[in-house]
């Protein structure tokens, strides 16, 4: 098992080897958080802080209670753009926390990179809670356990992303994690909205939802800002919803075990049609619930060792073994 | 008055525009008395094993003096030019206010007066560099100011630039451009690429660059003018120039050391410290400037110092302002990283500027018998490690951090005053 | 056996080498059979026993011991399973990983249960055992089942079911697995 310090990207888990490791160890804290008394003491002792720049309350609550859960200590320090001087050091923020005591800092920022220079800066560990564009992984990871939860192991299925990739941290951070779990993804967008390069990135691209819909398993829906329509890249929304959306007629292209995800929060009638998102085949209430017990597993996974104490047993000195044969003396 | 003594720099070889050879180098009063064999004078400069060559130039600096002085000031920025083997360092306007009219060209001439380093200025193109109203670039001239540029934005306005160009070359003096389309930037950070995609953030696309190089050539085309391209770093930009200079169009070009040294991949860590305007490109836009500056399409190397404090690079990378240090680690890195003679090399950090700003009778000169003794003596096999923390610059947001450079400025002299000894600033 | 996370957590790590069979397959059964009769006699009868055996060298003991409950006492007796992974705070550097779910599906209030492991050595693992049923309600009574007891307690924990006594050194592991009971020592 290899030892994480931060969780800054997907990439940081190493692989499928450590996906599979967060989502074996978000079975036990589903069961965990099943049980009467849905708490363990894994975490009794550690402090985590909340450093939140952008107003999320979804997100810090499923940390929120990941944390009470493992019985860790919690201090928030969420920001509204009003209490941080606008340009405040990050790094005096980030040590600021430091100092009163924290094992672990939760981030997120609307630059790219933020948490990664938190990270070298202190030596708690750092988990990434959204940075700008960049990547929001364990949003990844849940998505992740809610399609094994429903269909199983991800290799070979097919999953198309819909919407507005190029500024999309929920999109970047399901591509590495889909990918490296097996799956084949599809990104479906017009291309202003896709990044400027796809160079090393392995999937397809398709600008017409209706080919793409009867050929995948799962289709994620991204959120379509209303903010977008400033920036020329697409007409307006209803375009958008006509040439992209998942509307009552479109959901009857998806094959009948199709599933249908959104990290949300959905605007209802723009990506997906208000009725959709109500359907049996859509698990975005899931999601939300799978958020806890995957942000457990990941916490657990950075914070629970013990103490850095060497264990009490010592290192076993072998005996000598029995005695072998002497060679006959010459 | 002190009294005359003299000067000499022994055991070094001599290399300048006319060529290479052995000697020492003997400096009375401000001026070169002589070179030869086995030379001696009232005190000694120990240049064994040295190159003694023209004191560099650099035509791109940003000493942040008047209104940034917690990054840098003139005084401090001149002890890095010296400690970099500059003699002379010519500042870019974009200051707080913008060096735009003959009061400011005064402050920043007058700041400079007790540098150890000549100081000149350029002035801005526009008013306040804001790109809408031409400055009064005659009543700057008369303080002689040779260069104008609006250097730290590009002017946006074809129409303007058209006439900024025709008064310019009335005037007998210089354009230069710091090209960057503001509506295709897109407010990109970075590079527009693979890079800026997989990190995701904004990135503005080497076009952006490109398509003002186009605009200028066609203008200088118009117009007559002589148009000086700065920190050139797209392939392509590099191709036009090459193009227009075949043509026998008056166009000149400069490129930094960190685009001939580093590509997009540094940002990966989000370090600001490797975000600037224009950004690091592709490695095969370096190959590409690397081969500008091996046929001369680039003559000339600028190393775009921009100080900022440690507080403005500790923000997230896209709220950090853009600009690297340059001066003490430029001659090092063109003489590592350019496969180049050495010679060239100093033309382009020496006499090519020098020419280019219309200060080729004071510095780049041949190191001769009356010529002014702005010097450097250069030890090109000293290895040393860069340290931000070290160096003159108020500010240490140096991207080569840690690395380990061949190549350093021993003593420098400037019109025949030693402002550097053995590596250490003397004021 | 108790050993078992100490194997997987650094710098340990290697494989084991028995050097004696302490105990073949068919002293293991008479064991089982010994330890049911103990069980049934200590409870008066198996009528609110539960059997909950430790992930994961306890759940071939549990099971075995239910088999041998519902021979002897004629009806089954409920198995469930439980991992204390989270519960432990003596591992060290690194997070103890869960080996498998627990899974105690119905309700333990007023219920005797039975702990079941392979092998008792510091009492820690039954310490945390403890402290995570406390999490699943309040049983009237737990009980303790473990096929070997090699000594070195560092708690005041004792087994009340005991397969067999073995003396060991503290360097030495023991093995309990299909074929019987081995001691023997870590190979690096």
């Amino acid at each position: 098992m290899t030892a994480h310090r931060h969780l800054l990207d997907i990439a940081d888990l190493g692989g499928r080897a450590g996906i599979d490791e967060v989502m074996r160890l978000t079975d036990s804290f589903v069961e965990v958080s099943e049980r009467p008394i849905p708490r363990v003491p894994a975490l009794r002792g550690k402090t985590l802080a909340w450093l939140f720049y952008e107003d999320s309350t979804r997100t810090r609550l499923s940390f929120e209670t990941a944390a009470k859960r493992l019985s860790a200590d919690t201090m928030n320090f969420s920001v509204s753009s009003s209490s941080v001087k606008k340009g405040e050091s990050l790094r005096d923020t980030a040590k600021t926390i430091e100092a009163m005591g924290i094992d672990a800092i939760v981030v997120r920022h609307a630059s790219a990179g933020a948490p990664h220079r938190i990270a070298r800066w202190v030596d708690a560990s750092v988990v990434n809670a959204g940075d700008g564009w960049h990547e929001h992984p364990t949003q990844a990871l849940l998505d992740c356990y809610t399609i094994r939860q429903h269909r199983g192991d991800l290799a070979g299925q097919r999953i198309a992303i819909v919407g507005d990739i190029k500024h999309s941290r929920v999109a970047r951070s399901d591509v590495w994690a889909f990918t490296a779990m097996g799956a084949e993804v599809v990104l479906v967008a017009p291309p202003t909205l896709l990044p400027p390069s796809l160079d090393g990135w392995p999937v397809k691209v398709s600008h017409r939802i209706d080919e793409v819909l009867p050929t995948v398993d799962v289709v994620y829906l991204l959120r379509m800002q209303r903010e977008r329509m400033t920036e020329a890249l697409v007409p307006s929304l209803r375009e958008y919803t006509a040439t992209f959306g998942l509307t009552n007629q479109r959901v009857e292209l998806l094959r009948d075990d199709a599933m249908v995800m959104h990290p949300g929060p959905m605007n209802r009638g723009v990506e997906i049609a208000a009725e959709v998102a109500d359907l049996p085949r859509s698990v975005i209430l899931d999601q939300v619930r799978n958020g806890v017990a995957v942000r457990m597993a990941v916490l657990y996974l950075l914070l629970g060792a013990g103490t850095d104490r060497v264990p009490e047993v010592p290192p076993p000195t072998p005996e000598p073994l029995a005695p072998t044969l002497e060679l006959p003396r010459a | 008055m002190p009294e005359s003594s003299s000067l000499v720099l022994k055991g070094g070889r001599i290399i300048d525009a006319a060529g290479e050879r052995t000697g020492d180098v003997v400096v009375v009063d401000g001026r070169v008395t002589a070179v030869g064999a086995d030379l001696t004078a009232d005190r000694v400069l120990d240049a064994t094993g040295c190159i003694v060559a023209p004191g560099l130039v650099d035509v791109h600096s940003h000493l942040r003096e008047p209104g940034m002085e917690e990054a840098e000031t003139v005084e401090t920025g001149a002890r890095g030019a010296a400690l970099g083997g500059y003699t002379a360092i010519l500042a870019m306007p974009n200051t707080t206010p913008a060096i735009d009219s003959a009061a400011v060209v005064r402050q920043v001439l007058d700041l400079g007066r007790t540098a150890p380093c000549d100081v000149f200025t350029s002035g801005a193109i526009t008013v306040g560099r804001a790109g809408e109203q031409l400055a009064p670039m005659a009543e700057m001239a008369a303080l002689g100011v040779t260069l104008f540029t609006d250097d730290g934005a590009g002017v946006q306005d074809n129409g303007l630039m058209r006439r900024a160009m025709e008064y310019a070359q009335g005037l007998g003096v210089s354009l230069a451009q710091h090209c960057e389309d503001d509506a295709l930037c897109g407010g990109g950070h970075m590079h527009e690429g693979e890079w800026s995609a997989r990190l995701g953030l904004p990135g503005q696309p080497a076009e952006a660059e490109e398509l003002m190089v186009m605009r200028d050539i066609a203008l200088a085309r118009l117009t007559g003018c002589r148009i000086h391209f700065q920190h050139m770093s797209t392939a392509r930009s590099v191709a036009m120039i090459r193009d227009a200079i075949a043509a026998g169009l008056p166009v000149t070009a400069e490129a930094t050391p960190h685009h001939f040294t580093l590509t997009h991949a540094a940002c990966a860590t989000y370090d600001p410290v490797f975000k600037v305007n224009p950004p690091l490109r592709t490695a095969e836009d370096v190959v590409a400037v690397k081969a500008g500056l091996a046929d001369g399409t680039i003559a000339i190397i600028a190393t775009d110092h921009a100080p900022h404090t440690a507080e403005t690079k500790e923000l997230p990378f896209d709220q950090a302002p853009p600009g690297m240090l340059g001066l003490e680690t430029a001659l090092a890195l063109a003489l590592t990283e350019l496969d180049l003679p050495v010679q060239q090399v100093l033309a382009a950090l020496s006499w090519n500027p020098a020419a280019a700003i219309g200060i080729a009778k004071t510095h780049g000169r041949p190191v001769a018998e009356g010529e002014p003794a702005n010097l450097c003596v250069i030890d090109p096999e000293v290895t040393w490690t860069v340290d931000g923390a070290t160096m003159a610059s108020r500010s240490t947001n140096t991207p080569f951090q840690g690395r380990e450079l061949r190549g350093r400025v021993r003593h420098t002299l400037l019109f025949g005053e030693p402002v550097v000894i053995a590596g250490e600033p003397q004021r | 056996m108790a050993e078992r996370e100490r194997r997987q957590a650094p710098p340990y790590g290697g494989v084991f080498a028995p050097r004696t069979r302490v105990m073949d397959s068919d002293d293991v059964q008479r064991a089982v059979w010994r330890m049911a009769h103990e069980i049934i006699e200590a409870n008066q009868g198996i009528d609110d026993v539960v059997l909950v055996g430790l992930q994961t060298g306890g759940l071939p003991i549990a099971d075995a011991l239910a088999s041998a409950l519902a021979s002897i006492g004629g009806h089954e007796v409920l198995v469930g399973s439980i991992d204390v992974a989270f519960y432990r705070d003596d591992i060290g550097l690194r997070p103890v990983l869960p080996e498998a779910v627990t899974h105690i599906p119905w309700p333990l209030d007023g219920r005797t249960v039975v702990l079941c492991d392979d092998v008792l050595f510091t009492g820690r693992t039954i310490r945390a055992a403890l402290n995570a049923l406390s999490d699943y309600g309040r049983p009237r009574a737990v009980q303790l089942a473990v096929m070997i007891d090699r000594g070195h307690r560092e708690l005041p924990i004792r087994p009340d079911f005991v397969g067999k006594n073995l003396p060991t050194r503290r360097d030495e592991v023991v093995d309990v697995h299909s074929d019987g009971v081995d001691l023997g020592e870590m190979i690096r």
